[in-house]
């Protein structure tokens, strides 16, 4: 392989990893505080999709404006999903909740049909994206760079919410004992609510930017992004932001890696993350940099 | 009369944790709850923070019936529980968790003077301020969790078994802030499996056995009682 050609796989790769981060997030995150695996992020991700298609299609704003709204509608989609699915179940078993994610995500992914019918959409990519530079014999697309950069901004934003403010603060009291949390006077169903609502935007902008990276987008779309990403954060650590950030780029270059050194097996370029999976709990269960997660009593 | 409890009831499930207890918390007084394990020392305390509901009975708080009020309402009204086994959130620093104590207020200036003062009183936690609470020995983690009450400002701070595991050395360091925050002014309603140290700082005491207040009376009364001395003082 020449060098341009695998600085090519490279930029991908990043480029897939970071998509794969921003969508890991939203798992790792409710993960962290409700021990829930939100089988439902998958299908988040899809109507954001939608949501932003419609935003530039129907509505025919501007993407900037169309995208904003999107990622702002996505995110309160999120926090309505845990109000009608996730709230009520709050004293049941665990299970409960596993069993109600699920069934939210067969529900949306059936709306989604009816809704959007089962034929496949073109998503927008505007011209600002789709720009084709030329180094030296490869070529490569706007989009490869911006969306890096747009997850790094992103990331950021979170790592600065988690870590520096009063709510980022509560989240992280949140996440390790809801009731001495209480005792704090601090509203828990609240701090649950903003949990959704960033981890639902951040896969919204991971969904725009997949949107734009592969434009066919049909109802199920949500379903094999959404078990890598869930797998990403298994990966790196399910229940830390940066194991999300680390299994979602280990989870895309690997992908992509694959497939440049071993054309021959691109066909099981989708097994990659499984086989990936069962490696890790094999290995170590607790993912990369995973802590151990004790039970909340 | 700061606190009044009637006729309280807990029940989780079919156990039928509290039978219908009065008790009564004076303003400025020191009052202690003992019994020995299951007697629903705890349920009491977790009762009055709101932490589980009561199947009956009132909890009276300056004339308001705060019975079925959320925890968070408590904690602005001014009550606040320091839990049994310390709870410090592990994951934060020292001086986060003192932070999330004052997590209602939001005038700045006086909860960074509150953190000075709660410095004062421990000043180990100083030394620790960055340190993640995790990393706290048993005694510092309980001090933090006193300091972590504190930051509320409450007029009741409740202490559920505060010398738990702790060396003896620490338990005398325990029992002396608690009566130095008493001078301070504050209400204090504490559980104690320590009877005789309890017992010994307390202004009135209630004796609990399966649910239901057998015996109560000042302090240093209940402590010469030989039913007491019997039963919790090992003499």
């Amino acid at each position: 392989m020449t060098i341009d050609a695998f600085l090519q796989h490279l930029a991908n790769g990043i480029s897939l990893g970071s998509l794969y981060a921003l969508i890991a997030i939203g798992y790792t995150m409710v993960y962290g505080i409700l021990r829930l695996i939100n089988f439902a992020h998958g299908e988040i991700f899809m109507l954001s999709t939608y949501v932003a298609l419609y935003g530039v299609a129907l509505f025919t704003l501007p993407w900037q404006l169309a995208f904003l709204l999107a990622i702002l509608i996505t995110g309160l989609m999120g926090v309505l999903i845990e109000k009608a699915a996730y709230s009520p179940l709050r004293e049941s078993p665990k299970m409960s909740v596993l069993i109600s994610a699920i069934g939210i995500s067969f529900f949306l992914q059936n709306l989604g049909l009816v809704i959007f019918t089962g034929r496949p959409k073109t998503f927008p990519r505007p011209d600002f994206f789709a720009k084709m530079y030329d180094f030296g014999g490869i070529k490569i697309m706007s989009l490869t760079f911006v969306i890096p950069i747009v997850a790094a901004i992103f990331l950021g934003i979170l790592v600065f919410l988690v870590n520096k403010t009063k709510m980022g603060m509560a989240m992280r009291a949140v996440s390790k004992d809801f009731e001495t949390a209480r005792l704090m006077g601090i509203d828990v169903d609240k701090v649950i609510s903003y949990t959704f609502f960033i981890g639902s935007a951040l896969a919204a902008v991971g969904g725009i930017m997949w949107g734009m990276k592969f434009p066919r987008i049909d109802p199920l779309l949500g379903l094999l992004p959404g078990l890598k990403c869930f797998i990403a954060a298994v990966v790196g650590g399910i229940g830390s932001i940066t194991g999300a950030v680390i299994g979602g780029f280990f989870l895309g270059l690997g992908e992509i890696m694959l497939v440049a050194f071993f054309p021959e097996f691109s066909g099981y370029r989708d097994a990659f993350a499984f086989v990936l999976l069962i490696i890790i709990l094999l290995v170590k269960p607790t993912g990369i940099i995973g802590e151990k997660m004790t039970e909340k009593v | 009369m700061l606190l009044k409890i009637e006729n309280l009831n807990v029940h989780y499930g079919g156990i039928h944790a509290l039978k219908g207890i009065n008790l009564n918390v004076e303003k400025n007084k020191i009052i202690t709850l003992i019994g020995a394990n299951g007697a629903g020392k705890s349920s009491t305390l977790r009762a009055i923070s709101g932490l589980v509901k009561s199947s009956g009975g009132s909890i009276i708080y300056k004339g308001e019936d705060i019975t079925t009020v959320k925890t968070t309402e408590k904690v602005k009204k001014g009550i606040t529980l320091v839990p049994e086994g310390r709870r410090v959130f592990a994951n934060l620093t020292v001086y986060e968790n003192l932070l999330l104590g004052a997590y209602l207020r939001n005038d700045k200036k006086e909860i960074e003077s509150d953190i000075e003062y709660v410095y004062s009183l421990f000043p180990r936690l100083k030394e620790r301020v960055w340190q993640h609470a995790g990393t706290l020995s048993g005694g510092e983690q309980q001090m933090l969790a006193i300091g972590r009450a504190l930051m509320a400002r409450p007029e009741l701070i409740m202490m559920d078994e505060p010398s738990l595991g702790l060396a003896p050395l620490v338990v005398k360091d325990v029992f002396n802030i608690i009566q130095e925050i008493h001078k301070q002014g504050m209400t204090i309603l504490l559980i104690e499996q320590n009877a005789n140290a309890a017992l010994n700082i307390a202004d009135y005491g209630y004796v609990l056995e399966t649910g239901k207040i057998v015996l109560e009376g000042p302090g240093k009364e209940l402590a010469e009682n030989e039913e007491v001395k019997k039963a919790y003082l090992g003499s």
